[in-house]
């Protein structure tokens, strides 16, 4: 699960790791109240969208307008929050289309003597979580590792131990932080990998993570993204959860306990398992047609389940052909049978549907389509089956 | 022979009393496993499938002799219940639960490591000798008897390439799930050592996906180390950077873990990499080919 900025600095607030004061705002009014409240003379507007590069970002059909813009009035605030809430923010992350910006954060501005990274993953060589910090802020890391790796310094920490003092101590010699500055770096790093490990983090990046004058560390930027996997034990977080942000099919399969992800081709499949269901796509490429969509029914899923699967497919616009493989192991193929029959009845099929069935139940379920009066084109083994469905797509 | 699990392993299952734990433990007993007991908290004294079921997994082992385990207890209890396995000298340990959250594994698996106990998975099919011992949830008729070791990071995958072996008529020294999450018990290199010295392993297939490193590793090791044939399948060239594709494993992030970064490391190592997922069963035949 991914949150807003101003989400995340509310988190690491509460949690004693420093963040600029901050006020979101719905609409141009509230965005030069906030400014007022602030108080101060120069600020920052941010658009809020779970996206990166916003800073280089700009809306769409407005090139002037950048996602993040300083600002020196409430009048100005206002301005800048009218051409950002309510248009499309284009940024490197976001693909052409853009994201559609609903909200703006308005940050008092900061005097900032340096920039550094610093960012928190899973390092699954190491099965450990690892902290990582770079000179190089304000960069995507990506780059810095690519081109200069050697300006990254790691430190792995244990989730109930945490990070100790020594390892902060060792990072900032490293960056070349001041030691009159390491109380601060520890209260905000050892803060920060402690709400990593609190709220089950899949992510927690800092970028760019500020020296001030003073010798203060501060989080100009914050990205957080959860294990899905740990929600069910942070109820308090899901109403942070921005369903604007998520693929509408996306969304729609999560709540009938599918794995789906919506790709640009026009090749629907509905596969049973994840890895099974990646291989189906890579074989549709291989034989020159083009996935709509990774999905994955699971082992356990129901007829109802299955038929929301194929509705889902079938409400893709783009979708020209389906390609429905499984391999029946828990999943047995009566229940995709009868799905598709029901999907049949009930939706009703407007493009080709290639069908492959193999494993457990897997006479039971071609018997169960030969007697029905479903139009299906039925396919014997993987190849078999892709040439058929490239060639159902018309491609 | 075989690697792991064998005709003489002991098996109890830990969630016997859920659905899902009872209906795989019917599947692995009616595949011939020896299954000796179950365990679930608060139900000890009670028989499931004329199993004894327990309270604590130390009870199960004193009882029956037990020395694996397959957990089908809830993701937010299995953390706790390979734990408790591991406390109770379990040497085979294999979770099929999916859904563990990832800093559960952080502690378990440095618990594991430190041990001589194996844990496979968690959100794995499990493990199987063909024709003498099943532990989790694959279906057992399409395998046959043999001598390919078969490890993959996927369940289904692994189906498909079974099948096709057991298709070209070639059987199945044991089988292995991995699993399919960021931080899993057993690695590729951990059952290529064990492969490697198994006397009736004579080929290897690896199926690998997206996201994380451990292919490459495997790559390297099967260059220094694995003088077998070794067959592998890679899914997901086609996926989308950033976007999780159904295991929580498999991501692309930061631009690492593609599968094209995967096959060149593979076929750098000497390794047939098969291009379709059609292709897996030939792929091995080529292998063995090509070390003859």
């Amino acid at each position: 699960m991914k949150i807003h900025e101003f989400q995340a600095k509310q988190l690491l607030r509460d949690r004693g790791v420093a963040v600029p004061r901050g006020i979101v705002a719905r609409t141009p009014a509230e965005a030069a109240k906030a400014f007022q409240d602030l108080g101060g003379s120069l600020a920052v507007v941010k658009a809020q969208i779970h996206a990166g590069g916003r800073g280089k970002g700009t809306v769409a059909g407005n090139p002037e307008q950048r996602g993040v813009q300083l600002v020196r009035s409430a009048e100005e605030a206002a301005k800048v929050a009218e051409n950002l809430i309510g248009n499309k923010l284009v940024t490197i992350q976001t693909g052409e289309g853009g994201h559609t910006v609903r909200q703006v954060f308005v940050e008092e501005g900061c005097d900032i003597a340096r920039e550094l990274y610093l960012g928190i993953v899973l390092d699954r060589a190491a099965s450990k979580p690892v902290l990582m910090v770079s000179s190089e802020g304000g960069v995507e890391i990506e780059k810095v590792a690519a081109e200069t790796p050697e300006l990254i310094f790691k430190e792995h920490f244990c989730p109930h131990v945490g990070l100790q003092s020594y390892q902060v101590r060792k990072l900032c010699q490293k960056l070349g932080v001041a030691p009159s500055s390491y109380g601060s770096a520890e209260k905000f790093m050892r803060g920060l990998c402690k709400a990593y490990v609190e709220l089950d983090c899949s992510l927690a990046e800092i970028n760019p993570l500020v020296v001030d004058s003073k010798g203060q560390l501060l989080a100009l930027d914050a990205k957080m993204n959860f294990d899905d996997n740990a929600m069910f034990r942070h109820k308090d977080l899901q109403p942070l959860r921005d369903l604007d942000e998520e693929e509408p099919a996306e969304v729609r399969a999560g709540k009938a306990g599918l794995s789906y992800v919506k790709l640009d081709g026009n090749i629907g499949c509905l596969v049973n398992g994840a890895g099974l269901a990646m291989s189906t796509m890579d074989l549709i490429k291989l034989h020159g047609g083009e996935p709509a969509n990774f999905l994955d029914v699971g082992g356990g899923a129901n007829v109802e389940q299955v038929t929301e699967a194929f509705r889902i497919l079938l409400d893709d616009k783009n979708v020209k052909a389906v390609l429905v493989n499984i391999f029946g192991g828990i999943m047995r193929c009566t229940v995709i049978a009868k799905a598709l029959v029901e999907a049949y009845k009930t939706v009703g099929f407007n493009v080709p549907l290639v069908v492959r069935l193999e494993g457990t139940e897997v006479k039971e379920g071609r018997k169960i389509l030969a007697e029905s009066d479903v139009d299906i084109i039925t396919a014997e083994g993987l190849t078999d089956a892709a040439k058929k469905v490239v060639a159902a797509a018309g491609v | 022979m075989s690697i792991i699990v064998d005709k003489n392993t002991r098996v109890i299952c830990q969630g016997i009393t859920g659905k899902a734990g009872e209906f795989h433990t019917k599947g692995c007993k009616d595949y011939g496993t020896q299954m000796v007991g179950g365990v679930t908290p608060g139900k000890g004294g009670q028989t499931v499938l004329d199993l004894p079921v327990f309270d604590t997994v130390s009870e199960a082992v004193e009882k029956t002799g037990a020395d694996a385990t397959m957990i089908f207890v809830p993701a937010a209890f299995t953390a706790d219940a390979i734990l408790e396995a591991l406390d109770a000298g379990i040497k085979a340990i294999v979770a099929i639960t999916e859904g563990v959250p990832v800093l559960d594994m952080v502690n378990v698996y440095e618990k594991v490591r430190a041990s001589d106990s194996i844990l496979i998975g968690p959100n794995c099919p499990g493990i199987i000798t063909p024709e003498q011992c099943k532990i989790g949830i694959m279906p057992g008729y399409i395998h046959k008897a043999g001598k390919v070791g078969v490890m993959s990071r996927s369940g289904t995958l692994t189906y498909e390439a079974v099948w096709q072996l057991t298709n070209l008529g070639l059987g199945q020294s044991t089988c292995v799930g991995l699993g399919g999450d960021p931080i899993v018990g057993t690695s590729f290199i951990d059952l290529l050592i064990q492969f490697q010295e198994d006397p009736n392993t004579d080929a290897i297939l690896m199926m690998g996906e997206i996201g994380g490193n451990a292919e490459e590793e495997a790559a390297k090791f099967v260059k220094e180390n694995v003088t077998k044939p070794v067959a592998a399948f890679i899914a997901g060239r086609t996926a989308p950077p950033g976007k999780r594709m159904g295991h929580a494993g498999a991501i692309i992030s930061g631009g690492k873990g593609t599968a094209s970064e995967k096959i060149a490391a593979l076929q750098d190592a000497g390794i047939e990499v098969a291009e379709s997922p059609a292709d897996m069963g030939d792929a091995v035949v080529r292998a063995i080919k090509k070390r003859a």
